[in-house]
């Protein structure tokens, strides 16, 4: 055999043996990891305050999302504070896992958008009455947990990841802090935390809601402008929500399919 | 067909090589390493090992019923108790180890209350800066149940530019009746029956004199200060000076 043939031959071989452990990965594995998992979860994860006969959580009977009613929104920014301090998240005035966007309309149709929260970036903290101006109002924004979310595809590590029950999670220990997702992110929901360098962004409180608890947001929403649910209840306030008014959803063209809904979304929101 | 001896040998070494790396990927490498249902369920858990810090309205309602009550049937149903008083569920947990604030300075209510052209029409607002200036909110609105305060008030309705000079002064939350006693008849004949006023310097120094028990007010030493002149010849009460 000379080198030629032998080169061809491991050509063949090589990828004939990925092939077959990838089979064999396939074959002993899924299985025995799902079960796995579902064990650790399990142990792990029932509601703090269940009681011990009570069933055990079931991620695939869940399927969790918000609605944002646009008109009750005060823009009182009490859900930023509370989501602040229920999630850690850096007090510095540019990360926010949520934050309240202030549309102006002008009558010659310009729009101009700040977010409230952030200081010192020319936002006005209060909007006199102007006679150029055709409408305002503040729009609640987070992240909108995506069916299809963008950020997860581009995630070189796997780090993020949508749980079954539909809440979007960050592997803190795996994420290398590449900065991919924040960039994919079509709605800048995401901040690389400058304590840890790695992405982070609202988990819709996913230890709260683990417990039966409201998102902080929610619980401190003083105009009940947002509202949490479980989409596959029937009885769930998200769903009567869902029911009562006219829903959209922020950039359906990028087929992202949000579990963020909002009521009385003015066309100029992006 | 006979096969060459080299290829015998050539095959077991790759042989070797294959059962190493078949071994390495099944064996050796943990599957914690690779398992991405393992990640994500040490995420979650992770992700439920986190703290609650708000405790919800109805966990506050539990010792403190009075105000859960109240504040249940008022204008302030919605509002969540940690809305305002900050996170509590360490002060729920152990009511010594950590004190609520409760925000009582002007600066607080009109977080939600002051006008903003981008609110929802009818939401109630004011403009601070004419609202009673320097007055706290609480001391017209209760929190727990707001509702407009009574107006006019019985001394502001004739005698409105005192109050409001009053409003803006460092004694804006003494009442007139403080240093002013007035009779029933005032209201219906006000000439007939005068207010009195203040008319021993004994008067100012109950808080302003250097043993007053009150703490905020600035101190003099009465006995010298201003020689035989009663205050008021001095310093105006409805606005004196040094406020801030």
């Amino acid at each position: 055999m000379n080198k030629r043939e032998f080169l061809k031959g491991a050509v063949l071989f090589f990828p004939a043996g990925g092939v077959l452990s990838a089979l064999a990965a396939g074959l002993g594995s899924p299985e025995a990891g799902a079960k796995e998992a579902e064990t650790t979860k399990e142990s792990g994860g029932a509601p703090a305050g269940a009681k011990p006969d009570a069933k055990p959580y079931d991620p695939a009977s869940h399927y969790y999302g918000m609605g944002i009613e646009v008109d009750k929104c005060i823009g009182c920014s009490r859900c930023v504070e509370a989501c602040k301090a229920e999630n850690d998240v850096p007090r510095e005035p540019y990360f926010f896992r949520t934050w309240i966007e202030r549309y102006v309309i002008k009558k010659d149709g310009d729009v101009t958008v700040d977010s409230i929260n952030v200081k010192g970036k020319g936002a006005k903290d209060r909007v006199q009455d102007d006679p150029d101006v055709l409408r305002t109002f503040f729009v609640p924004k987070l992240c909108n947990h995506c069916a299809h979310p963008p950020c997860v595809q581009v995630c070189p590590v796997g780090a993020t990841f949508a749980t079954t029950d539909g809440v979007v999670l960050i592997d803190g220990k795996r994420c290398i802090g590449c900065r991919y997702c924040i960039q994919a992110c079509p709605y800048g929901a995401r901040y690389l935390d400058p304590r840890t360098k790695t992405a982070d962004k609202c988990s819709f409180c996913y230890h709260r809601v683990r417990r039966g608890l409201l998102p902080a947001c929610v619980e401190v929403c003083p105009t009940q402008a947002r509202i949490f649910g479980d989409l596959r209840s029937k009885a769930s306030r998200l769903v009567r929500f869902a029911r009562m008014n006219k829903i959209h959803v922020l950039k359906p063209a990028l087929n992202t399919e949000p579990k963020v809904y909002y009521a009385q979304l003015d066309g100029e929101v992006r | 067909m006979r096969i060459p001896e080299q290829i015998k040998r050539l095959a077991l070494v790759i042989a070797v090589i294959v059962a190493g790396v078949l071994l390495t990927r099944f064996f050796v490498i943990p599957r914690s390493l690779i398992a991405r249902e393992l990640h994500q369920s040490s995420t979650v858990e992770r992700e439920l090992a986190k703290p609650v810090k708000l405790a919800g309205s109805s966990v506050c309602g539990g010792c403190h019923e009075d105000e859960y009550v109240k504040k249940n049937k008022g204008f302030h149903k919605n509002l969540a108790c940690e809305g305002c008083h900050g996170p509590a569920a360490q002060h729920a947990e152990d009511p010594g180890a950590m004190k609520p604030p409760a925000p009582r300075d002007r600066k607080f209510c009109p977080l939600c209350h002051a006008y903003d052209a981008s609110r929802p029409t009818g939401f109630p607002q004011i403009n601070p800066t004419v609202h009673n200036p320097l007055k706290p909110c609480i001391a017209c609105h209760s929190p727990h149940d707001p509702v407009p305060p009574r107006t006019p008030e019985a001394c502001s309705a004739c005698h409105a530019q005192i109050e409001r000079t009053k409003a803006v002064s460092s004694h804006a939350l003494l009442n007139c009746t403080t240093c002013h006693g007035v009779s029933q008849q005032h209201k219906k004949a006000p000439r007939t029956s005068l207010p009195t006023k203040p008319a021993a310097r004994e008067f100012c120094a109950k808080c302003h004199g250097q043993d007053s028990p009150q703490k905020e007010p600035p101190k003099v030493d009465v006995s010298s200060h201003g020689g035989t002149y009663l205050c008021w010849q001095c310093h105006y009460p409805h606005l004196p000076e040094g406020r801030g």
